[in-house]
């Protein structure tokens, strides 16, 4: 079951050039709305269970003990849900690109079969594959449909700098595979039995490669850089992806391979984690908030909100404080649900952009003004969006924030209370850099492209319009979102915890 | 039930936030009558007390219940909100005005019903939120704008006290339950009381915070009616009121609240006197006044200070709408403009009248009673604090009767109506501002304790009556030029705060593109040199070694190649040579 959904629309790119050319936006369209439910449909019949579901194990590589093995859990199934989603959003939204339209939607159903098998893989060398894959896919769609100017050469530096990730990430999970006994690439067995538990300084060394890879990804500060100009650069639905979906894949490495398999090392070197998640959350916001060009300062707000997951993390491995797990388990869920909301405020945040672009040809903020006006809808969807990435309660944002700050702080240790009570300081920043894109590029008195902005059209309206309300329904009733991850947080924390 | 009080403005509201200009027309009758079915939900939850226990998070228990401090407030939240929205029901205001009040006093509902601190600050950011939407209605002047963005910065900057605070009852205490917070155990209880302070501090705009208040008048007056009362700063006295166990449990915050209330209650009274701005003045009033209810919550005087947020809330609300009469009709706020606005609009200017005498701590009305049992609380506490509030109260009468002294000045000429849309809310507001105060002497269902004596009564009666007469009279007074300005707490907080963030913001930007960036270029650079030194210099060299390899190979090749010259003559000579060697060699050897 789960591998037909992941490999589905593989099998559609393969059949697309068979399809006449007015066809292939609805069938791209259908077919990321039929794996949209039947992924949803997969959720619904997990539950709320613990455990993985839907597990399939073949022999794939038998000499080093790799196999196709794929499965869903509670860290899984949202983020599958959210991969499908952003991917029918984008399909939606690119109803009508012209240029190379056929071969668009075929790297894209090419994209989110390897980001559905990241998420799904259950073997170390299985989500590799897919993980370098989606950076190559990744680079076609920066390079060739990416704004002309900026992009070949934010391509290469997205594809070398990730790609350098990958290397570091595969030196780790051989050193996973090295200190496991028997050796093997089966992250079910790893978790079960943690490697290279009596030695130290090796665990330590393979954290550190796993620590890099992931977080160049994630991004954490310092290995951010090749964040922005990809941003800028690349198609909206592509950066779409790449900041709703490809971003996670950083974090879900962190939840799904290091805590669990290096639960020694994670618990050791857990401050590090912190400082790291903690400079991070600063550092996104301030930079962010002195960017005039809108796609950069987003990027850099989602270097801000990936810095809260990193935190939680941290603080659920740091040992110490008056906890007794709850706090611990509030961090890792607020983490994950992080994650989930991030992918759909910055997904449309993202296609909000790529709005503006389409219509005046720029993304610099000190050009507009005022633009309410003219374009009703659009002002009200962005405002709607900007809400709820600065965290405002009743959105994803607020949910995930408030149970990050919360479970950070009350594990109850200095360094925790710390780290969390000053990371409560980016949210001030994240309202104060979005009033201003609220106050320059919306109200006020008309700019020099304000002309230019025509309101929302039908199908951009229906690509963002259900990424936010998505992120409503989980901020006013997260019970079910929550309820799906907490047997998976409390798992985490009881592996971290050993 | 307590669901539906909370829910029904909170969804009226956002449906007609999502209808948007559709929905215009029918946005005000759909306001008023959403408004009052909520008054009359709050009137019933107000003596059926109902509470509902739910878990926003899993593993947090908490909820929505009323009890006597809440019913107070939420008969006073939905009553207000309905005479403002009776009254900009007669003004033009379309469907996103409606929606955002709704909503704004539906978060209000939620943080004074809120039973733990998740709900409690999701209420209470919501309400920042719509606060900005509604100070910066008028979104096309920037000035409007930029007020806005000050106003809600500014309290999100002190509503991170109430994320800490949530963070460290988890820590101390394992819930986010309201009740019980006092139970924490050092250090995390001294924390949750120092981040419920600032956050409480910061939405009621007391000292340091109170410049917001001054940005907020941006709004229309039907909003700043609505934001001086019954919501936003009235959440930040209610918050100190209901926590004020944890307060006292901590040994120091009481003090500091009570101390911040007065000294408030003083110096914005001040401000309020210099004022030249009809809007202006009773916003510094609101802190001042407001300012009184906070020092009650650290005197432990609840009934008192709820009783003072209940009045005030009715005699801001009445003088705000009647200076948004003045304001739409004569165009002007300035004070000097004003004269002759009360003889003009009589039903405005008497009632106008009545809430400024209240507002004055003129006996018997509303704020005589319930400003005195906050004093009398501060007495028992200490002679010092007793002393500074009962100088804000002489403030108060003295920027009360400066503002009606020039709204019933000598000026202007003829005779102008209001609707009677516009009537009704004043004298409901009128009368309320008369009569609220009565539940001190009386009790009512609420005792208030300590009961303020007949010589505080009398003192403050007699000092009120006096000042009010005296500036009536004429007398001038001469106010410093930092009153005006609100102390310069705006430009202070610019400079100390804003300026070096944004500094800080633009330095770390350029750090990102010239250092962290900067290094990742060179090193990408650095493998180009390599290889470019690898593909110039040491390519060619090491292609020159294997080409001369060759070329020796060659040469020797050439050289063996001289004797296959396949005659049979030169082999034999050859072969003749070579054994002749061997043997040579073979002797030699030996």
């Amino acid at each position: 079951m789960l591998t037909l959904v992941i490999f589905l629309p593989l099998a559609a790119a393969l059949l697309l050039p068979a399809v006449p050319r007015r066809a292939v936006p609805w069938t791209w369209v259908a077919v990321g709305l039929a794996n949209l439910g039947l992924i949803a449909g997969m959720w619904a019949a997990h539950g709320t269970r613990d455990g993985t579901s839907y597990e399939t194990n073949v022999r794939w590589i038998p000499s080093v003990g790799a196999g196709y093995h794929v499965g869903a859990d509670g860290l899984s199934l949202p983020l599958l849900t959210l991969t499908a989603l952003l991917f029918a959003a984008c399909a939606v939204y690119s109803v009508r690109q012209e240029r190379r339209g056929r071969a668009f939607a075929m790297l894209f159903l090419f994209l989110e079969t390897v980001c559905l098998g990241v998420f799904a893989a259950l073997d170390l060398l299985l989500f590799f594959v897919f993980f370098d894959l989606s950076i190559v896919g990744m680079y076609f769609v920066i390079l060739v449909w990416g704004h002309a100017g900026g992009a070949a050469r934010s391509a290469l530096k997205f594809f070398l700098y990730t790609f350098l990730g990958s290397l570091f990430l595969l030196l780790g999970f051989i050193g996973l595979y090295l200190g496991a006994d028997p050796h093997t690439f089966d992250m079910v067995e790893l978790t079960r039995n943690p490697p290279l538990e009596d030695a130290p300084a090796l665990a330590g060394l393979t954290l550190l490669a796993l620590g890099v890879g992931l977080g160049i990804k994630t991004p954490v500060v310092p290995f951010h850089t090749w964040l922005p100009p990809a941003h800028t650069d690349a198609p909206a639905p592509g950066s779409a992806i790449l900041a709703g979906v490809m971003l996670k894949m950083g974090a879900y490495g962190l939840v799904r391979i290091a805590m669990p398999m290096l639960p020694d090392a994670w618990r050791r070197y857990a401050l590090a984690v912190l400082v790291v998640g903690l400079v991070s959350v600063l550092y996104g916001a301030l930079v962010a908030l002195a960017q005039d060009d809108i796609k950069r300062l987003v990027a850099y707000t989602s270097v801000n909100h990936m810095g809260y997951v990193v935190l939680a993390l941290g603080a659920a491995g740091y040992a110490g404080g008056t906890d007794g797990g709850g706090a611990r388990r509030l961090a890792v869920t607020g983490a994950v649900t992080q994650m989930v909301s991030h992918g759909l405020i910055t997904g449309a945040l993202f296609l909000l952009c790529g709005v503006l672009h389409a219509r005046a040809g720029s993304y610099d903020l000190r050009r507009f003004g005022g633009v309410a006006r003219a374009a009703p809808v659009f002002a009200g969807t962005l405002a709607v969006a900007a809400f709820a990435s600065l965290g405002l309660p009743g959105f994803s944002g607020f949910v995930a924030e408030f149970q990050i700050f919360a479970g950070t702080i009350g594990t109850g240790a200095a360094a925790t209370a710390v780290t969390g009570a000053l990371a409560v300081l980016g949210i001030v920043v994240t309202a104060g850099l979005f009033l201003r894109v609220l106050h320059r590029l919306l109200l006020g008195g008309p700019g020099e492209l304000t002309g230019r902005v025509g309101d929302l059209r039908r199908r951009e309206a229906a690509a963002i319009v259900p990424l936010l309300a998505l992120s409503v329904l989980v901020g006013v009733l997260p019970g079910p979102l929550l309820d799906t991850i907490e047997p998976l947080s409390a798992a985490v924390t009881g592996w971290v915890a050993r | 039930m307590i669901a539906a009080v909370c829910g029904t403005p909170l969804l009226a509201g956002a449906l007609l936030l999502v209808a948007g200009r559709r929905a215009d027309r029918v946005a005000p009758a759909a306001g008023v009558a959403v408004a009052a079915a909520v008054l009359a939900l709050a009137v019933a939850a107000a003596v059926a007390r109902p509470a509902a226990r739910f878990a926003v998070l899993p593993g947090a228990p908490g909820g929505l219940a009323v009890d006597g401090l809440s019913a107070a407030m939420v008969v006073t939240v939905a009553a207000v909100v309905l005479l403002i929205l009776l009254y900009a029901a007669a003004e033009r205001f379309g469907a996103r005005f409606f929606g955002l009040m709704l909503v704004f006093a539906g978060a209000m509902l939620v943080t004074v019903t809120a039973s733990d601190l998740l709900l409690l600050l999701m209420g209470w950011e919501v309400m920042g939120a719509m606060s900005y939407a509604l100070i910066g209605y008028r979104w096309t002047d920037d000035g409007v704008v930029r007020s806005a963005d000050v106003a809600f910065v500014t309290t999100r900057a002190a509503d991170t006290g109430l994320y800490l605070a949530a963070g460290f009852a988890l820590a101390g205490t394992g819930s986010l339950s309201l009740a019980g917070l006092e139970a924490a155990r050092s250090p995390w209880l001294d924390l949750i009381a120092a981040g419920v302070v600032v956050a409480a501090l910061g939405k009621s705009a007391q000292l340091p915070f109170s410049f917001w208040l001054s940005r907020a008048m941006a709004g229309p007056s039907a909003v700043s009616a609505l934001l001086h009362s019954a919501t936003m700063v009235a959440a930040g006295g209610y918050l100190l009121l209901r926590l004020h166990p944890l307060l006292a449990a901590s040994g120091w915050a009481d003090a500091v609240v009570c101390w911040a209330g007065a000294l408030t209650a003083l110096v914005l009274g001040v401000v309020a006197l210099a004022q030249r701005d009809l809007k202006q003045l009773l916003a510094a009033s609101t802190c001042s006044q407001i300012g009184f209810v906070v020092l009650a919550a650290g005197a432990a005087a609840v009934a008192g200070g709820a009783l003072h947020l209940v009045a005030h809330a009715a005699v801001k609300s009445l003088l705000f709408l009647c200076a948004g009469v003045w304001l739409a009709r004569a165009g002007t706020q300035r004070m000097d403009d004003l004269g002759g606005a009360a003889r003009t609009f009589r039903w405005v200017g008497v009632t106008f009248a009545l809430g400024a005498f209240a507002l004055a701590g003129v006996p018997p009305l509303s704020l005589w009673f319930t400003k005195d049992a906050v004093l009398a609380a501060a007495l028992d506490r200490s002679p010092g604090l007793f002393a500074v509030g009962l100088a804000a109260s002489v403030v108060a009468a003295g920027y009360a009767a400066k503002a009606l002294v020039a709204v019933w000045a000598r000026g202007g000429g003829g005779r102008a109506g209001v609707p009677v849309l516009q009537k009704v809310p004043l004298a409901v507001l009128a009368a309320a501002a008369c009569v609220a105060g009565f539940a001190v002497p009386f009790g009512g269902w609420w005792e208030v304790r300590p009961r303020p004596s007949a010589w505080e009564l009398g003192l403050s009666g007699v000092l009120a009556v006096a000042v009010v007469v005296a500036v009536a009279e004429g007398r001038r007074v001469r106010v410093p030029a930092w009153g005006l300005h609100w102390l310069y707490l705006e430009r202070a907080a610019h400079a100390g705060v804003v300026r070096p963030v944004l500094a800080l913001a633009r330095g770390l930007a350029r750090f990102d593109d010239r250092v962290v960036d900067g290094t990742v270029t060179a090193i990408a650079r650095g493998g180009r040199r390599v290889a470019d030194f690898a593909g110039r210099d040491a390519e060619p060299r090491l292609d020159g070694v294997v080409a001369a390899i060759g070329r020796g190979a060659r040469a020797l090749g050439a050289l063996a190649r001289r004797p296959q010259t396949g005659q049979v003559h030169m082999y034999y000579a050859q072969a003749a040579a070579m054994l002749a060697v061997l043997v040579l060699i073979a002797i030699l050897a030996g």
